[in-house]
C-alpha cells in the first residue's frame, strides 16, 4: 500500500511536466483559434521623403491587406508620388498570442513565488520552529560542522525521528528529508568540495 | 513498516554513497544492512517501472550460456539492484548492451504469445519514438517559457507596462499609433521607473533614477537566482554542457538530471539572463532538454533500466536543446553529433533529427517574440559578398581564435582559483558582486545596456533607409530616387563615429565580463556572449572596409567591384561572420556551427565565408592549445571523460599501464569454489576496488571471469535474507558445478549469475594505442590483462586518463600555465609543489578519496605469478 502510495506520487510527478507541456500547446491552439483582434497587426515604416518626415503607420489589417496603400493612411502625398513614396515604405504582417504571454508570465511567477516562500520556510521559519519545538541541544551538538549553517542542516536528524512514525502524511515528509539530503549532499559537492562544476 | 521499506528503498535507490562504502559513513544512518530490504522489492518494481523483466540479465556477452546452469540455482531470480551503478561511477557500455539485447531478445520471443505480448512488443518498439517526441514537446514549450519569462523580466529592468503588466517593452507598444519614426520604442503605455517614481521622463534626474532601478533589479534577479541554485538544486548552476558531455561518454552524476534541476535552472535562468550578466541562454537549454529526455525516459522501461539506452535519448535531446536555443534543428543534430555525443548509431541521429523537428515545431507555434521565428536575431540577407572579403573574414577568424584561446586560458585560471582557494567559499557574494560591476559599467553604454540577443540582433542588421539607430547615421546625400534595397555605401556620420567608439568600450567590457562570469553558480551559457563578441568585432572591421572601400574605391582591390554608388560592403554580413568565428574559437565546433549559422541567417551563399572564418578560428585557437572551453572544463573538474577526437601516439603496452605496479601489493582476487562469504566480506571491506577478478584457484590461477563490487555485496545480502543456511562460513562458488563438500558443512552460495563470464582481456604485450581504440570505441569501465591465460592485471578507465595525462606532461612539459606569469597564485599545484592527482572530483565523501588512485583495481593475492 505504502510502495503503491509512493509509486503513484512519482508517476504524478513525472507526469506533471507532460502535463505543462501539453497545456502550453493547447492553449497556443486555442489562443489561435480565438484570434485576438489586438494580436495582428500591420506596420509600416516609412522613411522621410521629400518634405514629408519618417513616420509609422500600424494597423490591425488582415495579412493579405498588409501593404502600403492600405495601411498608410491619410496619405501624405499626392498623385504621382503616392508609388514612389509607398516603394519606400516596409510593412510587415506580424502577430502574437497575447494570452500566450499573460498565461506564461503568470505560470512562471507563481511559480517563482511559490519556491520563493519555500525557500523563506527553509531557511527561516524551519530553523526556528525547530528551536521552539527541540531545543538547543541539537544545535549545539552540530555547530562545528560547517554545512549545518545551510538550510536542511537537519535532515539526519529528522530522518531518523520521523521512521518511527508511519502515516501518509510522514511519508511525504520522509520523501522531502530524503530530498533534503539529496541537496545538502550536492551542495556539499558543488560549494565545499568544489568536485563538479566549479 | 511498510513506510520503512518505503525509505529504504528510495534511499537505495537514489544513494549517492556508494553501497560499499557505507559502512562507515556518516551519512547513513542504518550501516549497510538495513538498505538491503528487498521483502518488498517486486511491487516495488512495478511501480518504479524496473519492471520484473528489466533487472534480470545473465552477464553474458554470447547469452546462451545461462539455460542450462540456471535450472538449479536458486539466485536464478533477478537480484534488484545487480547490474545498477554507483553515484560518480563510470557505467559499462558493452554490458549495458548486452543487457538490452537480451531484453529485446525475451520480448521477441515471447512475442507471438498473446496479444498482449504482441502489443506490449509493439510499445516497446515504439517507445524510442514516443520518448523523444516527449522530450521535444517539453524542451519546446520550455523554450517558449524561458524566452517569454526572460524577455519580459528583462525589460522590467527598464519599466512596466501599465495598461497589462504583462507585457514586455516591444508588446506594450503593440498596438500603439503615437510611435514616431526617430523614437520607436517610445509609447505612453509604457513607463520608465523614473517617470512612476519621480515623474519625469528627461533630465538628469530621471537618467540617475533609472540607473539606480536598473541596478536594484539586476542585483535582486541575481541575489534570487543565485540563492534558489542554493538551496534547491546546486547541480543547476552552469552551462551544464561539460557535464553532460562526461555523462554522455559514460558517467553517473545523480540527480543532475532530475526533477529539481529542471525546475530551478528553467527559473534561475530566466533570472540569470534578465540580470543583464553576459551570460546566455543557450547553453543551459541543452541541459533543460537533457533534463526533460531523461525524466522522460522513466516512464519507459526501455530506457529506465539501462544506462547505455537512456543516454540516446540524452543524445538526442541535447539535439532538442540546441533546435529550439538558436532555431536551428539541423545544427542541433550536428552539434549533438559533432560535441556532445560518445555513442552515435544512426538511429539516434534520426531520433536526434525527430526531436529536433518536434521540438522547433512547438517553440514556433509558441512564437515567442513575436516575428515568426524561431530566435530573436534572425536575420536574412541577399546581398552578395565578393572575393577580396575574403580576407577581412580570415582577419576575423584569426581575431576569434585569439579570443578563443585567450579566453579559455583565462577563464580556466579564474575558475581553477575558484576551486582551490577559498575565494571559492563565496558563491552568493561572486555573483552580487559580478552582477553589481556587470550592472554599473554596462548602463550608461547604450550597447551593453541592451539584452545580449538584441544587441546581437542591432550588429547584424544591415542598415537600410528605415534603421534609425546611431550604427546607421549615415550621410545620406543621394538623391531620393533610389528604392529600398540597393543602397549604396556612403560615408559614415557622427553618428557612425560616436557608435563604433561604444563598441569598442562594449568590446573590452563584454572580454573581461566574460572571462568572470562564465562559471558563476548561477545558469550560463556562453554561446550569446561569445557570439556578441564575435559580431561587436565583426561590425567594427565592417564598417571599417566600408569607409575603406568607399575613400579608396580606386584601390586595386575595390575597383572592381566598388564602384561609387555601388553596395558592396555589408557590415551585418561581417558581424555574422565574426559571431561564427569567436564561437568556433571558444568551442572549437566547425560543422554544426556553421550549419547552425547558416539557419539563423537563411542564406545560403554564406557558407563559404563563414567556412572560411571558423576554420580559420579553429586553427589559430589550436596554436595555442588544442582543447575547447568544454573540454577544458571537463579536464579542470577531473571528469573520467576519454576523448574520442584524440590521437594516442606513444608506445607503451599494456603491461606498463596495469595495475598492480611493481612495487603494489598484489593483485585482489576471488577464488571460483573455495572461499566462503566470510573471506569476501573482509575483502570487500579491506579493498576498495570496484571490482574482482575470479581465478580457478590459487594454484592455476587461470581467469573465470569478472565479479562487480557492488554486484557483489547486493547478491550477498540479499541472499543472507532470502536463503536459508546462508553464514558466514557458507562457501561461495561461481563454477558451474558445486564441489564435493563434506556433509555437515552449510549449503554453498551460488553466485554465478552475477559473474561476468567474458571479461575483456588483452595481454600484456598488446600496445596501449590498441587498449586505448578498444576503451574508446567499446566504452569499456575495465579490462583484464592476462599472459598465458594467468591473470596479471587490470587496467581501468581511470588508469588509462591517468596514463594519457602523465604522457602528456612527460612528451611535452607544461609550461607554465599563463596565469604563472602574470600573478602569483599556483592552482594547479600542491603545497609540495607536486602536482594534484588530477582525479579529485568524482568522489562524495573522505573514505572515496583515498580511494580514487586505486579506483577499479586489483590486487593479485599472492604474487607467485610468472
Amino acid at each position: 500500500m505504502a510502495t503503491l502510495w509512493g509509486g503513484l506520487l512519482r508517476l504524478g510527478s513525472l507526469l506533471s511536466l507532460s502535463c505543462l507541456a501539453l497545456s502550453v500547446l493547447l492553449l497556443v491552439q486555442l489562443s489561435d483559434a480565438a484570434k485576438n483582434f489586438e494580436d495582428v497587426r500591420c506596420k509600416c515604416i516609412c522613411p522621410p521623403y521629400k518634405e514629408n518626415s519618417g513616420h509609422i503607420y500600424n494597423k490591425n489589417i488582415s495579412q493579405k491587406d498588409c501593404d502600403c496603400l492600405h495601411v498608410v493612411d491619410p496619405m501624405p502625398v499626392r498623385g504621382p508620388d503616392v508609388e514612389a513614396y509607398c516603394l519606400r515604405c516596409e510593412c510587415k504582417y506580424e502577430e502574437r498570442s497575447s494570452v500566450t504571454i499573460k498565461v506564461t508570465i503568470i505560470i512562471y511567477l507563481s511559480i517563482l513565488g511559490l519556491l520563493l516562500l519555500y525557500m523563506v520556510y527553509l531557511t527561516l521559519v524551519e530553523p526556528i520552529l525547530k528551536r521552539r519545538l527541540f531545543g538547543h541541544s541539537q544545535l549545539i551538538q552540530s555547530d562545528d560542522d560547517v554545512g549545518d549553517q545551510q538550510p536542511f542542516a537537519n535532515a539526519h536528524d529528522v530522518l531518523a525521528r520521523s521512521r518511527s512514525r508511519a502515516n501518509v502524511l510522514n511519508k511525504v515528509e520522509y520523501a522531502q528529508q530524503r530530498w533534503k539530503l539529496q541537496v545538502q549532499e550536492q551542495r556539499k559537492s558543488v560549494f565545499d568540495r568544489h568536485v563538479v562544476l566549479s | 513498516m511498510e513506510s520503512e521499506q518505503l525509505f529504504h528503498r528510495g534511499y537505495y535507490r537514489n544513494s549517492y554513497n556508494s553501497i560499499t562504502s557505507a559502512s562507515s559513513d556518516e551519512e547513513l544512518l542504518d550501516g549497510a544492512g538495513v538498505i538491503m530490504d528487498f521483502q518488498t522489492s517486486e511491487d516495488d518494481n512495478l511501480l518504479d517501472g524496473d519492471t520484473v523483466v528489466g533487472t534480470h540479465y545473465t552477464m553474458t556477452n554470447g547469452g546462451s550460456i545461462n539455460s542450462s546452469t540456471h535450472l538449479l540455482d536458486l539466485l536464478d531470480e533477478p537480484i534488484p539492484g545487480v547490474g545498477t551503478y554507483d553515484d560518480f561511477h563510470t557505467i559499462d557500455w558493452v554490458r549495458e548492451k548486452c543487457k538490452d539485447r537480451e531484453r529485446h531478445r525475451r520480448i521477441n520471443s515471447k512475442k507471438k504469445e498473446s496479444a498482449w505480448e504482441m502489443t506490449k512488443s509493439l510499445y516497446d518498439a515504439w517507445s524510442g519514438w514516443l520518448v523523444v517526441t516527449l522530450t521535444g514537446l517539453a524542451s519546446g514549450a520550455l523554450a517558449g517559457l524561458i524566452d517569454i519569462a526572460a524577455d519580459w523580466m528583462t525589460d522590467l529592468k527598464e519599466g512596466i507596462c501599465l495598461s497589462a503588466l504583462w507585457y514586455n517593452h516591444e508588446q506594450c507598444c503593440w498596438g500603439s499609433n503615437e510611435t514616431t519614426f526617430e523614437e520607436r520604442d517610445k509609447c505612453p503605455q509604457w513607463k520608465t521607473w523614473a517617470e512612476l517614481i519621480i515623474g519625469q521622463a528627461e533630465g538628469p534626474g530621471s537618467y540617475i533614477m533609472n540607473y539606480i532601478m536598473y541596478i536594484f533589479w539586476a542585483l535582486s534577479f541575481a541575489f534570487l537566482a543565485v540563492s534558489l541554485v542554493k538551496v534547491f538544486a546546486p547541480y543547476a548552476c552552469g552551462s551544464g554542457i561539460p557535464e553532460i558531455k562526461t555523462i554522455l561518454s559514460g558517467f553517473i552524476i545523480r540527480g543532475y538530471l532530475g526533477k529539481w534541476t529542471l525546475m530551478i535552472k528553467t527559473i534561475t535562468l530566466v533570472l540569470a539572463v534578465a540580470s543583464g550578466l553576459s551570460l546566455g541562454k543557450e547553453g543551459p537549454l541543452v541541459h533543460v532538454a537533457c533534463c526533460c529526455g531523461n525524466i522522460f525516459s522513466y516512464l519507459f522501461p526501455k530506457y529506465s533500466t539501462n544506462e547505455a539506452k537512456k543516454r540516446e535519448v540524452l543524445s538526442a535531446a541535447s539535439a532538442a536543446g540546441v533546435s529550439v536555443a538558436f532555431g536551428a534543428p539541423i545544427g542541433g543534430v550536428l552539434f549533438s553529433l559533432e560535441e556532445v555525443s560518445y555513442y552515435f548509431p544512426l538511429k539516434t541521429l534520426w531520433r536526434s533529427f525527430f526531436a529536433a523537428l518536434v521540438a522547433a515545431f512547438v517553440l514556433r507555434s509558441i512564437n515567442p517574440f513575436g516575428n515568426s521565428r524561431l530566435v530573436l536575431f534572425y536575420v536574412e540577407y541577399h546581398t552578395p559578398w565578393y572575393l577580396f572579403e575574403l580576407f577581412p573574414f580570415i582577419l576575423l577568424g584569426v581575431f576569434g581564435g585569439l579570443w578563443g584561446a585567450f579566453f579559455i586560458r583565462a577563464n580556466i585560471a579564474w575558475c581553477r582559483r575558484r576551486k582551490s582557494t577559498k575565494f571559492g567559499k563565496y558563491p552568493v557574494l561572486e555573483v552580487i558582486i559580478v552582477a553589481a560591476i556587470t550592472a554599473v559599467i554596462a548602463f550608461p553604454n547604450p550597447y551593453t545596456r541592451l539584452n545580449t540577443s538584441e544587441l546581437i540582433k542591432e550588429l547584424f542588421t544591415d542598415c537600410g533607409p528605415l534603421e534609425s539607430s546611431s550604427l546607421c547615421d549615415y550621410r545620406n546625400d543621394m538623391n531620393a530616387s533610389k528604392i529600398v534595397d540597393d543602397i549604396p555605401d556612403r560615408p559614415a556620420g557622427i553618428g557612425v563615429y560616436s557608435a563604433i567608439w561604444q563598441l569598442c568600450l562594449a568590446l573590452i567590457f563584454k572580454i573581461i565580463m566574460t572571462v568572470f562570469t562564465f562559471g558563476i553558480k548561477v545558469p550560463s551559457g556562453l554561446f550569446i556572449p561569445s557570439m556578441a563578441i564575435g559580431a561587436i568585432a565583426g561590425r567594427i572591421v565592417g564598417i571599417a572596409v566600408e569607409q575603406l572601400a568607399y575613400y579608396h574605391h580606386d584601390w586595386f582591390i575595390f575597383k572592381e567591384w566598388c564602384e561609387v554608388g555601388a553596395d558592396c560592403i555589408t557590415p551585418g554580413l561581417y558581424a555574422m561572420v565574426g559571431a561564427a568565428a569567436c564561437l568556433g574559437g571558444v568551442t572549437r565546433m566547425t560543422v554544426s556551427l556553421v550549419v547552425i549559422v547558416f539557419e539563423l541567417t537563411g542564406g545560403l551563399e554564406y557558407i563559404v565565408p563563414l567556412m572560411a572564418a571558423v576554420m580559420t578560428s579553429k586553427w589559430v585557437g589550436d596554436a595555442f592549445g588544442r582543447e575547447g572551453i568544454y573540454e577544458a572544463h571537463i579536464r579542470l573538474n577531473g571528469y573520467p571523460f576519454l576523448d574520442a577526437k584524440e590521437e594516442f601516439t606513444h608506445t607503451t603496452l599494456a603491461a606498463d599501464v596495469m595495475r598492480p605496479r611493481r612495487n603494489d601489493p598484489p593483485l585482489a582476487v576471488l577464488t571460483q569454489d573455495n572461499m566462503t562469504v566470510d573471506d569476501i566480506e573482509n575483502m570487500i571491506n579491506e579493498t576498495s576496488y570496484n571490482g574482482f577478478p575470479v581465478i580457478m584457484s590459487k594454484e592455476s590461477q587461470r581467469l573465470v571471469g569478472f565479479a562487480l563490487r557492488r554486484d557483489l555485496t547486493i547478491a550477498i545480502e540479499s541472499a543472507r535474507k532470502k536463503q536459508e543456511g546462508i553464514v558466514g562460513s557458507s562457501r561461495v562458488c561461481f563454477a558451474q558445478h558445486t564441489p564435493s563438500l563434506p556433509a555437515e558443512s552449510p549449503r554453498p552460495l551460488k553466485l554465478r549469475s552475477i559473474l561476468d563470464m567474458s571479461p575483456f582481456t588483452v595481454t600484456d604485450h598488446t600496445p596501449m594505442e590498441i587498449v586505448v581504440d578498444i576503451f574508446r570505441k567499446l566504452g569499456l569501465r575495465q579490462c583484464l590483462v592476462t599472459h598465458n591465460g594467468i591473470v596479471l592485471g587490470i587496467i581501468t578507465k581511470k588508469n588509462i586518463l591517468e596514463h594519457l595525462e602523465q604522457l602528456k606532461q612527460h612528451v611535452e612539459p607544461l609550461a607554465p600555465p599563463w596565469h604563472y606569469n602574470k600573478k602569483r597564485y599556483p592552482p594547479s599545484y600542491g603545497p609540495d609543489g607536486k602536482p594534484r592527482p588530477r582525479f579529485n572530483n568524482v568522489q562524495l565523501n573522505p573514505i572515496d578519496e583515498e580511494r580514487e588512485e586505486t579506483e577499479e583495481e586489483v590486487r593479485l593475492l599472492n604474487s607467485t605469478t610468472l
